[in-house]
């Protein structure tokens, strides 16, 4: 089977999914070919072990991210078979483009895969899953931080191809983030608060503790919708963003049905809330029964000790 | 003056519970069918849009009867052209096909521009803006959070934050939540709404290439431990260092 990977990136470099897409097409016994626009991380991708080869593809469209421009310039490098991406904003973009480009379908934030192709993803944030099965050439994306990354020891062959595309997408004004903190999408810890916590201000607390843990801080819709200084951006849920870190504490979260679609998948829970009954602890590994005013100072300490 | 289509959803209240039976998820013990909360942020965004700019909207869904409430809904904010495209097995329709149907809408209605969430609240896949902008030979900005009113310019995110966009028409827009407050129908506006008329379009798109093997519920954790009491706290610690290792 042929297997087309759209390398992503961060800047130059590789994004840590990129390795995990190439595990899961070495899992489908594929030595995939990925592509990397205008070359980033090139070099890196061609020492993966498994990777069958490394393709640059350069044009002047990449300087900026206009999906439509992208989709036209990797479709034309990309062969025949599968195309698969990563499940973040501009992945889906790209491969949704590509699979219209060529009629074939696509399935997006696929969490398991086996050959056939089999696949399964989530459907109402985790909810319910879907299998579903694509015989022939299809586009996919992967969830991050479900496949296994591959390593090093390859020594793929590399090359260079131009080709662009119409970028129809004009950026004005690039927007700095507000502060250098993690976003909970790219996070391995993330602590999040919720209506428990009081007001805005005692958020303050959280991102303390997220410092000492090189952790995201998250948000409940209710602590969202209630208070202007929580953004959306920190929400986790349903209508906000689906997580899956390593560690993901909930502080003074009820566990919402929503909220729970969007973190459950997360490696461990811990949930620290005042309400023995709360439904956040029935998908907590470890339930701290306290109000966050007596567990945080003991957690922050605790945690310093670590370091 | 801009003309709009606008893309909504009818997805299950997401407060609701999702039932598996017999593998596929129970719609019968959906009690609550909503907008797909994206979408209103959409249909939000192309009210203020052509109240700036003049134009109209044509709403466009893709579901069975029931799904007319999201065009009614629509209708009592002001919409007045309300379409529902209906097959067949529309449940199990492929990307492709999905994305076919509602382009050939999106084009009949003689928009140049189509607004419509980031995804939808059932299936999550955010593969149908995209996928009709390259149908439509169009131009897409995905996951807009804030715009300006008369469609001059969009704010996506970014790497390194966010980025504000401009966009020549024919273009897509996918929104996230925005700023924007919803607003709410009044009496007149839901009165005309149960006189607004409905063009249901039969559509025949065929050949989905997705066989569907059904639903599940995602796997239950098993229980975990609960604790009384700050004084628990150095004692999970120490579990998240020593059983977990992930501290």
């Amino acid at each position: 089977m042929d297997i087309t990977i759209i390398a992503e990136t961060n800047g130059n470099q590789l994004h840590a999914v990129t390795r995990q897409l190439v595990g899961a097409a070495s899992s489908l016994g594929a030595s995939p070919t990925i592509l990397c626009p205008s070359g980033s991380g090139a070099d890196e991708a061609a020492g993966i072990a498994g990777v069958g080869k490394v393709l640059s593809v350069n044009g002047d469209c990449f300087s900026t991210f206009d999906g439509g421009a992208w989709a036209a310039a990797l479709d034309a490098a990309a062969g025949d078979g599968v195309i698969m991406g990563a499940a973040t904003a501009q992945g889906r973009d790209v491969v949704s483009r590509i699979a219209a480009r060529r009629s074939i379908p696509v399935v997006q934030d696929v969490v398991a895969l086996s050959g056939g192709i089999k696949m399964t993803h989530p459907i109402y944030s985790g909810k319910a899953m879907q299998d579903v099965t694509v015989a022939g050439s299809c586009a996919i994306t992967l969830r991050a931080n479900t496949f296994p990354a591959a390593g090093d020891g390859g020594s793929a062959e590399s090359a260079t191809v131009q080709q662009s595309g119409d970028v129809k997408i004009a950026v004005q004004e690039a927007i700095a983030k507000a502060s250098e903190r993690l976003d909970v999408s790219d996070a391995d810890v993330i602590i999040s608060g919720g209506r428990g916590m009081g007001g805005p201000e005692n958020f303050d607390k959280l991102y303390s503790l997220a410092e000492g843990l090189g952790a995201a801080v998250g948000a409940s819709r209710a602590a969202v919708d209630a208070w202007d200084g929580i953004p959306h951006t920190m929400q986790v849920g349903q209508t906000g963003k689906t997580v899956n870190p390593t560690l993901y504490i909930a502080v003074g979260i009820s566990g919402a049905i929503q909220h729970l679609a969007g973190m459950r998948t997360s490696k461990y829970i811990v949930a620290i809330n005042k309400d023995p009954e709360a439904p956040i602890f029935k998908v907590a590994d470890y339930g701290i029964v306290s109000t966050w005013e007596e567990a945080l100072p003991v957690l922050a300490s605790e945690i310093g000790k670590l370091q | 003056m801009v003309e709009i289509a606008v893309l909504l959803k009818q997805v299950p209240d997401t407060n609701a519970k999702i039932a598996v039976v017999s593998g596929r998820v129970d719609e019968s013990a959906v009690t609550s069918w909503v907008t797909s909360p994206y979408d209103e942020y959409a249909l939000e965004a192309a009210l203020q849009h052509v109240e700036a700019a003049g134009g109209s909207i044509t709403a466009i869904t893709l579901g069975p009867a029931r799904a007319d409430k999201v065009l009614k809904d629509a209708a009592a904010l002001g919409v007045t052209k309300l379409v529902r495209i209906w097959q067949d097995g529309w449940e199990d329709l492929d990307s492709n096909q999905v994305q076919s149907a509602l382009a050939d809408a999106v084009k009949a209605s003689g928009a140049e521009m189509v607004y419509c969430g980031k995804q939808s609240a059932d299936r999550n896949q955010g593969s149908t803006g995209p996928g009709i902008a390259e149908l439509l030979g169009a131009a897409c900005v995905v996951e807009v959070s804030e715009f300006d009113a008369a469609g001059s310019s969009y704010l996506r995110p970014a790497a390194s934050g966010s980025e504000k966009v401009t966009v020549s028409a024919p273009a897509v827009i996918t929104f996230t939540k925005t700023d924007s407050d919803l607003r709410r129908p009044n009496v007149r506006g839901i009165m005309m709404a149960k006189k607004a008329q409905i063009d249901v379009v039969a559509s025949d798109v065929c050949g989905s290439q997705v066989t569907f093997n059904g639903h599940s519920s995602p796997a239950e954790k098993p229980p975990g431990k609960t604790y009384q009491g700050s004084d628990s706290v150095p004692e999970v610690v120490g579990l998240l260092r020593d059983e977990a290792k992930v501290l």
